[in-house]
């Protein structure tokens, strides 16, 4: 190939990538305060060789995504890096100026964003894009390039590879995208590929195939790679050694085996051991408190999302809904809420049936039944304080004012967890978890008889969303409330149902006991979700892929 | 074909269109009901205040005004459909042939200051992100600034005054005929047009500006950033296309005033275009004049609209290739 014959010899002696004590901080200006700086990474060396993987993990604002794109000299929004080195081949990019930056990026080092959707440029074909850089730094012709990326795309496992190229990014799927996203920095052949997220955004039956691609590309290739991930089970699957960041601080630096089996910080450990929520399943009522029969609901009255369900949710248990993106598990909240009318079945809740239309519901069929979303901070009125927010359905339900009403939002913070000092406070100045315990205070402020949590934990780091499942979980012995719990993390459901459901393509496949539905033997789809749960431990990949009697859906 | 048969980028087009053709029948709707609630008589604006009763009711059977509203309405308008838009009441002369050859001396000063305007505003837009918040930038958009609130007379005089008084390069006064060579004739409109790019240049310049940095927010352009590419090359390649749509709307608009608001700067520089003769027939009352330069001018900018609009779907790649 042109560019192995051009490389030049480098002293075998120094590492692909060092970076030696880098510092990175960045400015924020809030309206009316002094400019603020801060330090989002701090004295962070780590050393890479050649064809070895890295993994970076951390919760958010660890500054994994920051040191990952500081390898190639590049700060995100208003950050700067102020302190360190990054040496590439032994030189230090960060001295090279623009200029040499623009020779490094693309050339040498390649990088893969966590949301490939967004990432790649709309207007433009495919192909224009993955031979862009290759064109760009002269590392080969158009037709050579384009030879390369279809090669490529077959090894990823591409249909079609010899055509996709002519597409536009909007018609191909989620996790397609993702590994032409990945053939693009393998294109022009780069050292060192930094991979962000990469399959984050993806379903867990997406996310299993993805990652054996990325794999795969990585040992065929030789590349070496830095893997950021905030899952600790997706990266002990490729990578040969993990660091964990904190707060912008290196915590743990070992090979993968060793951070997995024998952790030596307490973070690490912490972070090994998540979902080790212990749940004991309980028996099913006499009665139940929703009862959904048959619902069918279609969007514009043609595309059924939703065929004949039936489920039942138990008063002081959880139902977990599970399934991938597209089967149907946020459109039953809609039905069952009356924000979707069904177009046929019926829904029993506390003994009544309700209406299929929201808008003729009763008061008490509002307050019983109350919804948590997956987005905290867009479910909040960001200029309303947490007091105002908690003491809404206090007022709108119950006609609660003054002291009285303060007491009880005071009662329902404990509750949550959270002191008296947030009760003044915008939703912006609350953390991720605060905001959404914030949102079940809401909720709990109306007295339902089922909360519908979508996706609630989510969005959230792990130790985050376990804080807020066991919350969850004890709320439920408070309050007698039950749960209608839509997810698509099988460890989430794992921690706290009583009973699942299982949807694929807006039918329930699988229902019953927890035990019941976790039991073999399993439905081909049931099997596919549950086999593509990245498990913490090495090998798992292979075996998982070896193992699978069924195709995911984004093939 | 049903609509709902089509390819949807079809159907959106034939959608535009249908509903600028309605558009169109509804502006000219109020065309007529506007000059008929003018106060005033054609009759006696024709004839004088002298006029005797039987003069008055002579001339107004023979204008057909007696009829009711709605037929002298679909008179009108099937007159229009056939090329016929009527007579002028002072002059006496069939409307078509009259405003044909100032209707083209219009479209060509227009176009030409298009020609101008248009590519120097985007390439401006397009400097301006580049060096966005620098000097360069500044200057571009101070400069586009400044012209666009000096009013076209003021502008249009400074230019007299400087180019035709002062150093007499060119002429002050547009005078243009049939048959005019084309550098003559080009030299004749130099000042208009340019006064007319100067009026247009900011509007077009600071909303390419804007759209331009609104891609720049996206996700592909870091992507771009990262493979190594130049800033100018970003924007070219990876942000213009996808700012395509508002820059081809706010551009429709400005030839639409191209077209449309050059009355001022073609009295000032005595352009015998559509301009100065609807001026010269609203002050004389002439409402056959008046109705049919109104429809033309309606017609160009819900055209232009329709054109911005096509354009605006066309160069979506979702719409132009669908799933």
């Amino acid at each position: 190939m042109p560019k192995a014959a051009m490389k030049r010899p480098h002293d075998e002696s120094c590492s692909l990538l060092e970076i030696r004590k880098l510092r990175i901080e960045a400015t924020s200006y809030s309206p009316g305060g002094d400019p603020q700086n801060t330090v989002i990474v701090d004295d962070v060396s780590l050393k890479l060789e050649k064809g070895r993987v890295l993994g970076l993990i951390g919760e958010s604002g660890a500054g994994k995504s920051t040191i990952g794109l500081a390898s190639m000299g590049y700060g995100r929004g208003g950050v700067r890096i102020t302190g360190g080195e990054v040496l590439l081949n032994g030189r230090n990019i960060l001295a090279r100026g623009v200029q040499g930056l623009r020779k490094v990026r693309g050339n040498k080092v390649c990088y893969v964003a966590q949301s490939a959707a967004a990432a790649f440029n709309p207007a433009l074909r495919l192909m224009e894009q993955v031979i862009e850089s290759a064109l760009l730094h002269r590392i080969a012709t158009r037709a050579d390039a384009e030879r390369r990326a279809i090669a490529l795309f077959k090894n990823l496992g591409l249909p079609n590879p010899e055509t996709i190229g002519r597409r536009y990014p909007h018609q191909v799927s989620g996790g397609q995208l993702q590994r032409v996203m990945t053939a693009m920095a393998l294109c022009s052949e780069p050292d060192l590929i930094v991979f962000d997220e990469p399959t984050t955004a993806l379903d867990v039956t997406t996310q299993i195939d993805v990652l054996a691609a990325i794999k795969d590309a990585i040992r065929d290739t030789g590349v070496a790679a830095l893997y950021i991930t905030h899952d600790l089970s997706v990266v002990a699957q490729v990578s040969d050694e993990i660091m964990v960041l904190r707060h912008g601080k290196m915590v743990e630096h070992g090979e993968t085996r060793q951070i997995i089996e024998a952790p030596r910080t307490e973070y690490t450990k912490a972070l090994v051991s998540v979902r080790s929520i212990e749940h004991q399943e309980k028996r099913p009522a006499a009665c139940p408190v929703l009862e959904v029969r048959n619902i069918t609901a279609a969007y514009g009255g043609h595309v059924k999302v939703l065929q004949e369900v039936s489920i039942e949710v138990h008063p002081g248990q959880t139902l977990a809904v599970v399934g991938e993106s597209g089967s149907g598990k946020s459109t039953l909240a809609r039905a069952i809420t009356g924000l979707l009318p069904p177009t046929s079945g019926m829904i029993t809740f506390a003994g009544r049936t309700l209406t299929p239309r929201l808008a003729e519901r009763s008061t008490d069929d509002l307050r019983e039944l109350q919804l948590i979303y997956q987005m905290a901070d867009v479910a909040m009125n960001p200029r309303q304080t947490v007091g105002t927010i908690i003491g809404r359905p206090l007022e709108f339900y119950f006609g609660m004012r003054g002291r009285e009403r303060d007491h009880r939002v005071a009662e329902l913070l404990d509750e949550i967890e959270m002191g008296k000092g947030f009760v003044d406070r915008y939703p912006a100045e609350l953390s991720g978890g605060q905001k959404q315990r914030v949102c079940i205070a809401r909720a709990l402020a109306a007295r339902p008889k089922l909360i519908i949590c979508d996706e609630v934990t989510s969005a959230l780091d792990p130790l985050v969303a376990d804080g807020i499942l066991k919350l969850l979980l004890r709320l439920q012995k408070i309050e007698d409330v039950a749960y209608l719990f839509i997810t698509h993390d099988l460890a989430t459901v794992k921690a706290i149902a009583d009973s699942i459901a299982v949807m694929y393509q807006g039918r329930v496949v699988r229902y019953g006991s927890k035990t019941e539905v976790l039991t073999p033997p399993f439905d081909a789809y049931t099997d596919l979700l549950l086999s593509s749960v990245p498990e913490m431990e090495l090998g798992w990949l292979e075996s998982a892929i070896k193992g699978r009697r069924m195709a995911s859906g984004g093939n | 074909m049903r609509l709902s048969a089509m390819s949807p980028i079809v159907r959106l087009i034939t959608q535009r269109i249908t509903l600028g053709i309605l558009l169109l029948f509804l502006v000219s709707i109020l065309i007529f009901a506007g000059t008929q609630i003018l106060p005033g008589d054609v009759s006696q604006a024709i004839l004088g205040q002298s006029a005797t009763p039987e003069a008055l009711a002579n001339l107004r059977a023979e204008l057909g005004l007696n009829d009711p509203a709605y037929i002298r309405y679909f008179r009108w308008l099937g007159g229009v459909l056939t090329g016929d838009l009527g007579t002028a009441l002072t002059s006496r002369q069939e409307i078509t042939a009259t405003l044909l050859p100032r209707l083209w001396n219009t479209l060509f000063l227009a176009f030409c200051a298009a020609t101008v305007a248009v590519p120097l505003a985007i390439i401006l837009g397009l400097l301006a992100v580049r060096y966005r918040n620098g000097v360069i930038d500044k200057l571009i958009s101070g400069f586009a600034l400044t012209s666009t609130s000096l009013p076209e007379f003021f502008i249009g005089y400074l230019l007299v005054y400087f180019f035709a008084v002062k150093l007499q390069w060119l002429p002050g006064i547009s005078t243009v005929y049939v048959g005019m060579p084309f550098l003559e004739r080009m030299e004749a409109i130099a000042l208009p047009a340019t006064v007319l790019t100067l009026v247009v240049l900011a509007h077009m310049m600071r909303m390419t500006r804007a759209a331009i940095l609104n891609v720049m927010q996206s996700a592909y352009i870091e992507t771009a950033e990262l493979k190594g590419l130049r800033q100018i090359e970003i924007i070219r390649r990876h942000a213009f296309p996808n700012a395509i749509a508002p820059v081809i709307n706010v551009v429709m608009l400005n030839l639409a005033f191209l077209i449309v608001g050059v009355v001022v700067v073609e009295v000032i520089f005595v352009y015998p275009g559509m301009g100065q003769y609807l001026v010269d027939h609203v002050s004389k009352r002439d409402v056959p004049v008046v109705q049919a330069v109104g429809l033309i001018f309606a017609a160009v900018y819900i055209g232009l609209n329709i054109i911005a609009d096509v354009a605006a779907i066309i160069a979506n790649p979702r719409l132009r290739h669908p799933k």
